[in-house]
């Protein structure tokens, strides 16, 4: 497919579709347009596969879970659901690829481990990408774009960025300039008995306290929005840092996490002076720190998008998308990986969804070509016909086990459609199904009640009525128990 | 609006926030999700679960009853809240008529994001009550 510049594919020309980053998002969303046929070029400023796991996190652990062993075997659709950060393939030899890299010291595999995971996905896959080819800025044509980079001009018609959700960002506090960023942490050792204050608590702002517990002296964690422990299933930030939470619930002043604004950071003689004003709590804070440490987050690095019209969220550090992961306001500029986060779903119960997450966006990214493929190429994808009498036992399977239901809870749905012949319409975003509109037709999702209890949901769509109807919980989310089986089956009478 | 510091600045001129000192309005900025929407993207979704309390930054909205036009909404206007309050689901449909920034409470959090912030529910109290009088005032 790919015509070769010595050793180097997708030499400067004319594309369908030009993919930025060598990320995971950037090798899952080649693999998938390679799938279905889609002309196109990968371009990457690295030198080699794994995106951001080339050099974080920090502290050289990653917080989403593989586990090498699991109830199911590896390599099966549904042993995608333990380990939330190998890449998906049709061929057995590049499916799971992370567990393989992994020692087994946690039950989270090393930043490494990941990068080696990755590396293999685009060897065993024989992903082509350019390397050492950098986007360095976009024009608007007539019928797409051209994305001009280090090598030369790249023509597309639609262009998908996957380069991550990556450059440092610095929540504007006054002084912010003189602290740190989470990026700039030295090796723990050198912050040996001091004081550390770190601004944000969430991932990184956990991680790096957690990783300087055994050093510092002090550590603070402050940010405006209180952490809620409460609801496990909810939690922004993972369990497996909440080392400084422990520390500061039992007592004692080697660590406080305090919620905060934070007014100014100022320079005093061997440290710093942060003034904080309280959020869950009255009146104002002075800290007296040997350093500070800005772990407020990444942006995306959308270089020249945000001038020809990119809308953003998030103090502008998101691209704001729509449920097939296009710009809001820059049609033919898709996002994959990271930033695919910028489509937040219907967030029911203010649910939100794992596209941040290498786990949430392997399937986002097959959304988005089968996406591509039938709206600007197209193709009429193969709907698999299904007999009226597994429909049932279908569903409740899916229901029980489908990874894409379970890592996107709310968010992805397999939708079966009752049109004169049934047929699996396959895995789409929930939202496609509620607002589109079609034929007689049923949705099943795994989503998450206020109270962060896991439960199926059912939407059946009959003569253009929709009904929404969320299934009970269950303690060992046996979702395809006898109670559920009369259930979906009442439902689905409704439909066809 | 690029950054929270124009967040605040967008909150801080909305009739909603116009008792909150600046550090409060902080607070409130990062309490809050922003969103954005395309034209003719679905809000709020009549008949359905879920949802949340929006405040509109920029852009427009329309309100659908049955799949009927009702009234459009613009900057400082907000809603979800009546599904909210009453536990049961929205009963309109909320449609972007432009590209539409909100504020966003979600759900679960709301009832905190109310008792937490005296000020703000005896403003929210008001615009309800004003809007209590017109629709009376229309019916008769």
């Amino acid at each position: 497919m790919a015509s070769v510049d010595g050793d180097r594919p997708f030499p400067p020309g004319d594309y369908d579709v030009v993919v930025v980053g060598s990320g995971p998002g950037g090798l899952q969303t080649s693999y998938e347009l390679r799938a279905l046929g889609i002309r196109h070029a990968v371009v990457s400023a690295d030198d080699a596969p794994g995106g951001m796991f080339r050099r974080f996190p920090v502290f050289e652990r990653l917080i989403t879970w593989t586990k090498p062993d699991a109830p199911f075997e590896r390599g099966t659709r549904e042993y995608e659901w333990f380990d939330h950060n190998s890449l998906l393939a049709q061929e057995p030899e590049c499916r799971a690829l992370v567990p393989e890299q992994m020692d087994r010291t946690f039950d989270v595999p090393s930043r490494e481990e990941m990068e080696a995971g990755l590396a293999a996905f685009a060897e065993r896959a024989r992903l082509q990408i350019r390397y050492g080819c950098r986007w360095e800025s976009t024009r608007r044509e007539e019928d797409g774009f051209t994305l001009v980079t280090s090598d030369g001009e790249y023509r597309c018609r639609a262009a998908v960025f996957a380069i991550g959700v990556t450059e440092p960002w610095k929540a504007p506090i006054p002084g912010a300039e003189l602290a740190s960023h989470y990026v700039e942490t030295g090796d723990p050792e050198q912050y040996r008995g001091r004081s550390v204050f770190i601004v944000g608590k969430r991932n990184s702002g956990f991680e790096v306290a957690s990783g300087l517990l055994a050093w510092a002296a002090r550590i603070v964690l402050a940010s405006p929005r209180p952490v809620d422990t409460t609801k496990l299933g909810r939690l922004p930030v993972r369990a497996r840092y909440l080392q400084p939470l422990d520390e500061y619930g039992r007592g004692g002043a080697s660590a406080y996490v305090v919620d905060a604004t934070i007014e100014r950071i100022e320079r005093r003689e061997g440290g710093f002076r942060v003034v904080a004003h309280g959020t869950t709590w009255p009146g104002d804070l002075f800290f007296e720190v040997d350093d500070v440490l800005i772990a407020t987050g990444f942006r995306t690095p959308f270089l020249d998008l945000t001038e020809l019209g990119l809308a953003t969220v998030a103090d502008g550090r998101i691209p704001a998308l729509t449920r097939f992961f296009e710009s809001v306001s820059l049609p033919g500029v898709y996002f994959a990986g990271n930033a695919s986060q910028g489509y937040s779903g219907l967030r029911k119960q203010g649910l939100g969804s794992n596209s941040s997450s290498v786990n949430g966006f392997r399937y986002n990214a097959r959304v988005l070509a089968r996406h591509l493929a039938e709206t600007r190429f197209g193709q009429r994808l193969e709907r698999p016909v299904l007999e009226r009498d597994q429909v049932l036992p279908y569903l409740l399977r899916e229901l029980a086990v489908a990874p894409e239901l379970w890592v996107q809870k709310g968010y992805l749905a397999r939708v079966v459609s009752f049109d004169g012949e049934i047929r699996d319409e396959g895995i789409v975003p929930l939202e496609q199904f509620v607002d589109h509109g079609g034929p007689n037709a049923v949705a099943v999702a795994v989503e998450m009640s206020r109270d962060a209890e896991i439960h199926p949901a059912v939407y059946i769509r009959s003569q253009s009525r929709l009904l929404e109807a969320a299934l009970p919980p269950h303690p060992t989310r046996s979702f395809d128990s006898e109670a559920h089986r009369r259930e979906l089956a009442t439902l689905l009478d409704l439909v066809g | 609006m690029t950054g929270s510091a124009e967040l605040v600045d967008v909150l801080g001129r909305l009739s909603l926030f116009a008792d909150f000192s600046r550090p409060e309005l902080q607070a409130v900025a990062h309490a809050v999700d922003e969103e954005m929407f395309g034209e003719g993207q679905r809000v709020l979704r009549q008949g359905l679960t879920g949802g949340g309390f929006f405040i509109i930054l920029e852009g427009n909205a329309s309100i659908h009853v049955d799949g009927e036009a009702r009234w459009t909404l613009g900057p400082g206007d907000f809603f979800g809240e009546t599904s909210l309050l009453t536990g049961g689901t929205p009963t309109a449909d909320v449609v972007a008529t432009s590209l539409l920034r909100c504020a966003v409470v979600p759900g679960p959090e709301f009832e905190g994001f109310l008792l937490a912030r005296p000020r703000f529910l005896y403003r929210l109290l008001q615009a309800e009550a004003d809007r209590l009088r017109n629709a009376l005032a229309w019916r008769q």
